[in-house]
């Protein structure tokens, strides 16, 4: 059985963005809708953390971050691409020194739209990031019985 | 041979100890988070997330930084759930605490042998934790002793009054200091389970999957024996004890996550000195008094 539904914790990275997003991300996790009841901790720590949300695009300055952020987290894991900017680049998009979304750098799992994000879609985003982070921990778990 | 049996008897009991506190920690662990959400007009997660969050992480790929510390963190839990053994087979309480600092030690190296600036610094705040609670937990032994005329746990059993009354200004100092061995706010300078995060995450920075699983299971077992000596205080030769020690564990413990939520961390140096002039004043005085009166 895995458990990892059950327990979500979440690491949060801003990218190149305006803020809105990030706003709105850290509002969802907050005490005020609180999203420990379903287990949801934020961590700030990767090597702790099991749902990467990321708000903003990647720029040449921040690639390396978000890389090494995601390079730290343990199997299994997911990217939540939250908000336009994360998804596409957004309105940054045609900047000179801006490379796009967030899966310029680093694969994605869920991509959730918006400008800014609703806390709305934040959650189902983050719901449906558990999903992909169950079939995950059931592929580990089938490919160690293997070995 | 006599001695061989009580050692083989000690760690027979250590393995029980071992599976009942970490029963019995998780639910206390559960509780805290429930009883906290409560106080901060949340729901909170199940009484059962932290039993959740640990087989999660042991699901979790296992990545070491260094591979010598999941060495040291096993000693460390070894360690912890030996000083229960010693403790709750009733036998010597210094011998319980020794071990028990032993197994911190080890936690502290485990930190240590990651060579990362915050778990270095982790490491460095939980050593100074363990300056700060240590005299007063070794006065807490001495002052046992002299409250009971020996070493021995079992001996609170036949009692004829509980020794929280000779020992009240040790059992104050105790409490005091609880509050840092719970690692519990204002004290939890190392290693939190809530969102501070200007370390990251203090000593366990470097720790995850089954490692920082352990780890909370470590202080799980930590949790329970440190309620056991605060019951300490309150068991005499009496069946009521048992209602007694109920109660004041549950006062104690309310009293903890109370604290927790009402109070901002500390700097370190506020910690030590605090902790010092308390283990001083109050836990000295009370000494005294068994000593010269």
């Amino acid at each position: 059985m895995a458990l990892v539904s059950k327990s979500p914790w979440v690491i949060h990275y801003d990218g190149s963005s305006c803020n809105g997003c990030d706003i709105e991300v850290l509002a969802a996790l907050t005490p005020g809708y609180d999203a420990e009841r379903f287990g949801v901790v934020n961590t700030g720590n990767p090597k702790h953390a099991d749902i990467f949300l990321v708000t903003g695009g990647v720029n040449e300055q921040n690639k390396k971050v978000v890389k090494e952020i995601y390079d730290q987290m343990l199997e299994p894991k997911v990217v939540v691409a939250c908000g336009v900017c994360a998804c596409t680049g957004g309105i940054f998009k045609d900047c000179y020194n801006v490379l796009g979304g967030i899966d310029q750098v680093i694969p994605v799992d869920v991509y959730a739209p918006g400008c800014a994000i609703r806390p709305e879609s934040i959650i189902d985003a983050v719901v449906e990031g558990i999903g992909v982070l169950e079939e995950k921990a059931r592929a580990m778990k089938a490919e160690k019985k293997k070995r | 041979m006599q001695s061989l049996i009580n050692i083989l008897g000690t760690l027979a009991a250590s393995v029980l100890f071992a599976l009942v506190a970490a029963l019995v920690g998780g639910f206390l662990a559960g509780l805290d988070r429930k009883v906290s959400a409560r106080m901060q007009g949340r729901v909170g997660p199940p009484l059962l997330q932290p039993f959740y969050d640990v087989i999660k992480l042991f699901s979790k790929e296992g990545v070491r930084v260094n591979g010598v510390m999941d060495a040291y963190i096993m000693v460390a839990l070894v360690f912890t759930a030996i000083a229960g053994g010693i403790f709750f087979t009733g036998g010597n309480l210094l011998l319980c605490v020794f071990v028990l600092t032993l197994g911190e030690l080890f936690f502290i190296l485990a930190a240590w042998s990651a060579r990362s600036p915050f778990s270095d610094v982790g490491a460095q705040r939980e050593t100074l934790q363990v300056m700060a609670y240590e005299p007063m937990v070794l006065l807490m032994a001495v002052g046992f002793y002299l409250a009971t005329g020996s070493f021995d746990v079992s001996c609170v059993l036949h009692l004829p009054a509980p020794i929280a009354g000779p020992l009240v200004g040790i059992l104050i100092g105790f409490l005091f200091v609880l509050t840092i061995k719970l690692r519990k706010s204002p004290f939890d300078l190392s290693y939190s389970h809530h969102a501070h995060q200007d370390l990251v995450k203090g000593i366990t920075t470097e720790m995850s999957g089954p490692t920082l699983a352990y780890v909370e299971i470590m202080h799980w077992l930590e949790n329970v024996l440190f309620l056991g000596w605060v019951a300490l205080f309150f068991v005499w030769a009496s069946p009521l004890a048992i209602l007694v020690v109920i109660v004041v564990l549950a006062a104690v413990y309310f009293l903890e996550i109370w604290i927790d939520n009402n109070f901002a961390r500390v700097k370190w140096q506020a910690m030590l000195w605090s902790a010092w002039l308390v283990t001083l004043v109050v836990a000295g005085v009370n000494l005294a008094v068994l000593i010269y009166l």
